[in-house]
C-alpha cells in the first residue's frame, strides 16, 4: 500500500489539502541562509511531491541528490533532543562536502535492514546512546562513497583525472581548469557510476565541521509552533479518545457504567477492552470529561495487595543466595577473609517513572485492508510491528509515520502505546488519537526496575581495597526487550557500570540474580543499566574511602594508575570544583566517576542542606572524556539535560506501588527539577582524538552518585537509595 | 454552545461545552497545535497561552471563562517585539532539546519581557519556575531571557 492511495495524510481546519507538498508534508523550518526543511513523512510521499520524477542520485538508505540540488537525508535514528539530528547530518556533511544549511531531514520509514543499530543487534532501535558510536563510521561511509561518484561522474564528463578534481560546498571542481559543477547537475551521471567498494575517510585533522558548534537543524520550527511531534497528528476525520487502564497491573474491567458519558457533548463512543477503557470524542476536553463521568468496576486481580515493600524485601532475600557470576577476578572469599577491615552495605535503587513532556500518545486508522499510524517513537520498526500483529494484518499493510519525539528517555523504546491504541482504533471508524492524560502515562509507565544491591568489600591495612564483591537482584529488561542478549543468567546491560571497572581492584566477583517482580512491568530509563550500577559502585567507593579515613578523590585516583583517561577526567573535574576548599556548615562536595557508554566522566556535586532536611544542589562540575567531539555544544547541552534529569530523580523521582496501584499520579506528586532548583552546572570537555563515546545519558548516572556522597558530606548521613530523599532523614536533631 | 474567541486576531466561533479547557478548543477545534498539553492541572506550565497579554494555563482556563478577551498562542508571538526577541534568543543560545515544552516556556518568558525589560535571576525564576522542561534546558532559558533583553527591538523579525 503506498501512501497515494490512502489519500491526503492529513486535513484540518487550519491546513491545507495534502495535494502535492503540504504544509503538513514540509515543514519550513526557516533557516535564514539555507531552506533547510524537515520533511514529515515517508520517502514516497515526498517524492510525490516531485512529480517530474527528475534524475536522483540514490548511493545509500541515507543521501539523495535530486537534479534540483536537493540533498535529502534519511536519519535512522530518532530526534527526541538528544542533537541527532545535527550531529548524523554532520557526519554526512562532512565527507559529502555540503553545506548542513542546505540539507534537508527526513524521518526513516520501519526498515530494519536500511536503518538498523549496527550497535544494537541491528534493531532500529535509537537508545543506550549509541547513535554516535553505531553511525560515526557508516554515516562518513555513506557521505564520502557519494562524494567519490559525484566526482567520478564529473571527471568522466570533463574526460580528466577524478584525482584532479575535488569537492566543495555541494560542488565537484576541477582545479586544473577552475571547472565547477553543482552536485545537482550531477545526480543523474553520478548515479549510473560504480559504486566504490573501498573509500578514504578523512583524517581527523582533515575536518571542517565534525568538532564545531554547529547549529541545531531542528529547532527553528521548535520555537514558533509549527514542529508536529506524533501528538500533533491529524489526520482528516480525526476523533480523539483518552483512556482508563486498570489501577493495579494485571487487572480486569469488570463492568462500565456510561450513561453519563454518552450524554457529554461531543462523545462519540466507549470502546471497552479487556482491561481498559477508552472515551472517544471530537476533542479532548470531552473525552476526558466522559471519562471522569464513567463509572467502573475492576477486578484487581492477583496484584490487589502488592506494595513496593513486598518487592524490596523479595529481592532483598534474592540477594542472600549466588546469582549468575558476571565477573570474577582472584578470590574474593579468601581476600575479604583475610581483609584487615570488612564494609558491607545494602542498596536500593527504587522505581522510576519517564515522565516525557509529551505524555504517551499514538494515532492509527484502521481499515479492513490495511492500518496506518501516526506516533514518534525509539523504535519504529517495533510499532509497526505490533501494529501489523495486533490486527492481524501482513507488515506490508502497514504504514507506520514517525515523528519527532517530545522526550523519549527510553519510554518511547516500548510498543505498549502503540498496541494499546491499536486494540482501540479496532473498533473505531476513521482514525483515532489516542492520548494518556498525565495520570495515565505515570501509573502506566514502564518503569527503571528496582534493585537491591548487597556490597562487600575487605580493605588493607592501608585502607584499600583487596576484595570487592557485588551482589544484586532486579529486572533483566534485555531479557524481555532482547532475548537473545540474555544469556546464562546474564545480560550487558543489567551488568553495564558493575563489572569492567577502571579501579584496580585485585579481586572481584560481581553476581545478579534475575526476579522479575510481579505486578509492575519495567523497561529502560536514561542511562538504562548504569543509572542502578554507578549509583551503587560509586557510593559504595565513597563508604570505603570514609572507612580507611582518606579523601574520596585521592582514594579513586590511587586506584587509577592503570587508566589515564579515568583519572584525568577525575583530576579534572576536582581541580575546577575547588576541591578540598572550606565550604560552609551543612553544605558538601561529592564526587562520581565512572567509563559507561564509551565514554570517561567524572562529577563533583556540591550541595546544601537545610535544618529542616531539604536537599538543594548548587552545583556540579562535570569533566567529561567521550573521544572525538561531534558537536562540542551538544556535548554540554547533554551534560545540562542529563544532570538535572538525574538529580530529580536523586532528590524526588520514587515510584511507589500501594494495594498494586501505583501512588504517584502527576507532577505535583511525581516532582520534577524546576527552574528555581537548578543548580550552576559546568562542563569540562577533554580534548581526544579516541573513538567517540556516547553522550545522551552518562551525565544522569554520574550525577546521582556525586549527590548522594555530597550530602554524606554535609551532613554525615549516608544514603542507601538512588530515589527520592526524605528530608526526615537529614533534618536537625 | 457556540463561543466567539479571539485567537491571534482572528475570530473563530467553536461549538462546545463552556466548560471545554481552552488547550483542546485550540489544539483540537481550530487545529492550532503549537500549545502542548503536558498535565492538565496547571502544574507544567507546556499549554501556556497569554490572554490580553498576561500568561495562562489554557489546560485549566474554561472557553466560557475567556469571553472575547484577546488569546495569543506561540503561533502568533512572533508578531511581538518580545516575542520576536524570544524566539531570536533561544536560537541564538540553542535553548532546545526535544522542543515540546519551549512553547508554553516561550509564552511564559514573552510574557516576562514584555513586562519586565530587563528580569533579573528572581524574576526570571518566578516567572519560569511554573514551566517543567525534562530536557533540563533550564540554565539556557535563563540566559536567552537576558540575552533577548539586550536584543534591539528590530532584531529577528524572520523569528
Amino acid at each position: 500500500m503506498t501512501l497515494d492511495k490512502l489519500g491526503p495524510v492529513a486535513q484540518g481546519p487550519d491546513h491545507e489539502p495534502a495535494t502535492g507538498v503540504s504544509r503538513r508534508a514540509f515543514l519550513k523550518a526557516g533557516v535564514a541562509s539555507g531552506g533547510f526543511v524537515l520533511g514529515f513523512g515517508l520517502p514516497a510521499f515526498l517524492n510525490g511531491g516531485t512529480r517530474a520524477a527528475p534524475a536522483r542520485f540514490e548511493p545509500n538508505a541515507f543521501i539523495r541528490i535530486g537534479s534540483d540540488g536537493s540533498v535529502t537525508l534519511t536519519m535512522p535514528q530518532v530526534e527526541m533532543g538528544q542533537g541527532t539530528y545535527t550531529s548524523m547530518p554532520m557526519l554526512i556533511a562532512e565527507e559529502l562536502e555540503i553545506p548542513l544549511s542546505q540539507v534537508r531531514l527526513e524521518h526513516a520509514p520501519p526498515d530494519t535492514k536500511r536503518y538498523g543499530n549496527p550497535l544494537i543487534a541491528g534493531d532500529q532501535i535509537t537508545g543506550g546512546s549509541t547513535s554516535i558510536r553505531a553511525f560515526w563510521e557508516p554515516m562518513r561511509r555513506a557521505g564520502a562513497t557519494a562524494r567519490v561518484m559525484l566526482i567520478g561522474a564529473a571527471a568522466k564528463r570533463w574526460k580528466v583525472d577524478p584525482s584532479a578534481c575535488h569537492a566543495e560546498r555541494g560542488e565537484v571542481i576541477h582545479k586544473g581548469s577552475g571547472r565547477r559543477i553543482k552536485y545537482g547537475a550531477l545526480a543523474g551521471d553520478a548515479a549510473q557510476m560504480p559504486v566504490p567498494e573501498k573509500v578514504e575517510l578523512k583524517r581527523l585533522d582533515e575536518f571542517k565541521l565534525i568538532g564545531t558548534p554547529a547549529k541545531r537543524l531542528d529547532t527553528p520550527a521548535k520555537v514558533n509552533g509549527k514542529v508536529v511531534y506524533g501528538i500533533d497528528a491529524r489526520p482528516a476525520g480525526l476523533k480523539i479518545a483518552t483512556l482508563a487502564q486498570s489501577p493495579v497491573f494485571g487487572g480486569r474491567l469488570k463492568s462500565v457504567d456510561d450513561s453519563a458519558a454518552r450524554a457529554v457533548k461531543g462523545v462519540r463512543q466507549i470502546v471497552r477492552l479487556d482491561d481498559a477503557v477508552a472515551v472517544v470524542a471530537d476533542h479532548m476536553g470531552a473525552a476526558k470529561k466522559g471519562l471522569a463521568t464513567l463509572v467502573l468496576e475492576w477486578d484487581n486481580g492477583p496484584n490487589a495487595a502488592l506494595t513496593t515493600g513486598d518487592i524490596a524485601r523479595e529481592l532483598e532475600n534474592g540477594t542472600l543466595g549466588g546469582g549468575a557470576v558476571a565477573q570474577d577476578v582472584g578470590d574474593v572469599g579468601k581476600a575479604i577473609a583475610g581483609a584487615a577491615t570488612k564494609v558491607d552495605a545494602i542498596y536500593h535503587v527504587p522505581f522510576l517513572a519517564h515522565a516525557t513532556m509529551e505524555p504517551m500518545n499514538c494515532t492509527v486508522h484502521v481499515r479492513k485492508d490495511g492500518c496506518e499510524i501516526w506516533v514518534g517513537t525509539q523504535v519504529i520498526a517495533r510499532a509497526q510491528a505490533t501494529a501489523a500483529k495486533t490486527t492481524g494484518l501482513p507488515l506490508d499493510k502497514v504504514v507506520a509515520h514517525n515523528h519527532l519525539l517530545g522526550g523519549g528517555f527510553g519510554r518511547r523504546l516500548e510498543i505498549d502505546g502503540v498496541t494499546r491504541a491499536v486494540q482501540i482504533a479496532m473498533q473505531v471508524d476513521g482514525p483515532v488519537k489516542v492520548i494518556w492524560s498525565r495520570e495515565e502515562d505515570i501509573q502506566h509507565d514502564m518503569y527503571r526496575p528496582y534493585f537491591v544491591d548487597r556490597m562487600s568489600a575487605g580493605l588493607d591495612e592501608a585502607g584499600m581495597p583487596v576484595a570487592w564483591s557485588h551482589r544484586f537482584a532486579g529486572s533483566s529488561i534485555i531479557a524481555r526487550f532482547l532475548p537473545p542478549g540474555f544469556n546464562n543468567g546474564l545480560d550487558p546491560d543489567t551488568t553495564d557500570g558493575a563489572i569492567n571497572l577502571p579501579y584496580a581492584l585485585p579481586n572481584v566477583r560481581v553476581e545478579y540474580l534475575r526476579i522479575e517482580p510481579p505486578g509492575i512491568p519495567t523497561a529502560f530509563w536514561r542511562s538504562v543499566g548504569p543509572s542502578h550500577n554507578v549509583f551503587v559502585v560509586e557510593t559504595f567507593m565513597d563508604e570505603l574511602a570514609a572507612a580507611a579515613k582518606k579523601d574520596p578523590v585521592d582514594y579513586r585516583l590511587a586506584l587509577l594508575d592503570k587508566s589515564p583517561r579515568a583519572k584525568s577526567v577525575l583530576q579534572l573535574a576536582a581541580q575546577k570544583a575547588g576541591w578540598g576548599q572550606p565550604l560552609p556548615s551543612r553544605s558538601g562536595r561529592g564526587v562520581s566517576m565512572q567509563f559507561v557508554f564509551g565514554t570517561y566522566m567524572a562529577q563533583v556535586a556540591q550541595v546544601e542542606v537545610s535544618k529542616d532536611g531539604e536537599v538543594r544542589v548548587q552545583r556540579v562540575v562535570c569533566a567529561v572524556d567521550c573521544g572525538t567531539v561531534v558537536n562540542p555544544d551538544t556535548v554540554r547541552a547533554q551534560v545540562q539535560s542529563a544532570v538535572i534529569f538525574g538529580i530529580s530523580a536523586a532528590l524526588f523521582g520514587e515510584i511507589t506501588l500501594k494495594g498494586g496501584r501505583v501512588e504517584q499520579t502527576n507532577f505535583d506528586t511525581y516532582r520534577v527539577l524546576r527552574m528555581s532548583e537548578v543548580p550552576a552546572i559546568e562542563v569540562h570537555i577533554i580534548q581526544s582524538r579516541e573513538a567517540p563515546g556516547g553522550m545522551g545519558e552518562p551525565g544522569t548516572s554520574a550525577v546521582v552518585p556525586a549527590v548522594m556522597n555530597a550530602i554524606f558530606a554535609a551532613t554525615g548521613k549516608r544514603l542507601r537509595k538512588s530515589a527520592g530523599v526524605d528530608p526526615a532523614e537529614l533534618k536537625v536533631a | 454552545m457556540a463561543y466567539a474567541l479571539n485567537v491571534n486576531g482572528i475570530r473563530h466561533t467553536v461549538d462546545v461545552d463552556g466548560d471545554t479547557p481552552l488547550l483542546w478548543v485550540l489544539r483540537d477545534v481550530l487545529g492550532m497545535t503549537g500549545t502542548k498539553f503536558g498535565c492538565g492541572m496547571a502544574l507544567c506550565g507546556a499549554c501556556t497561552v497569554h490572554l490580553n497579554g498576561a500568561p495562562i494555563r489554557s489546560c485549566v482556563t474554561t472557553v466560557e471563562s475567556v469571553g472575547s478577551g484577546a488569546i495569543t498562542t506561540i503561533e502568533a508571538i512572533g508578531n511581538t517585539a518580545a516575542g520576536r526577541k524570544i524566539q531570536r534568543a533561544w536560537l541564538d543560545l540553542e535553548v532546545v532539546q526535544c522542543g515540546y515544552c519551549q512553547s508554553g516556556q516561550i509564552m511564559s518568558a514573552s510574557a516576562l519581557l514584555a513586562s519586565n525589560a530587563h528580569p533579573d535571576d528572581s524574576a526570571i525564576d518566578d516567572a519560569m519556575s511554573g514551566n517543567i522542561c525534562r530536557c533540563g534546558t533550564y540554565l539556557r532559558i535563563r540566559e536567552a531571557i537576558k540575552h533577548a533583553a539586550k536584543l534591539p527591538a528590530a532584531s529577528g523579525k524572520e523569528g
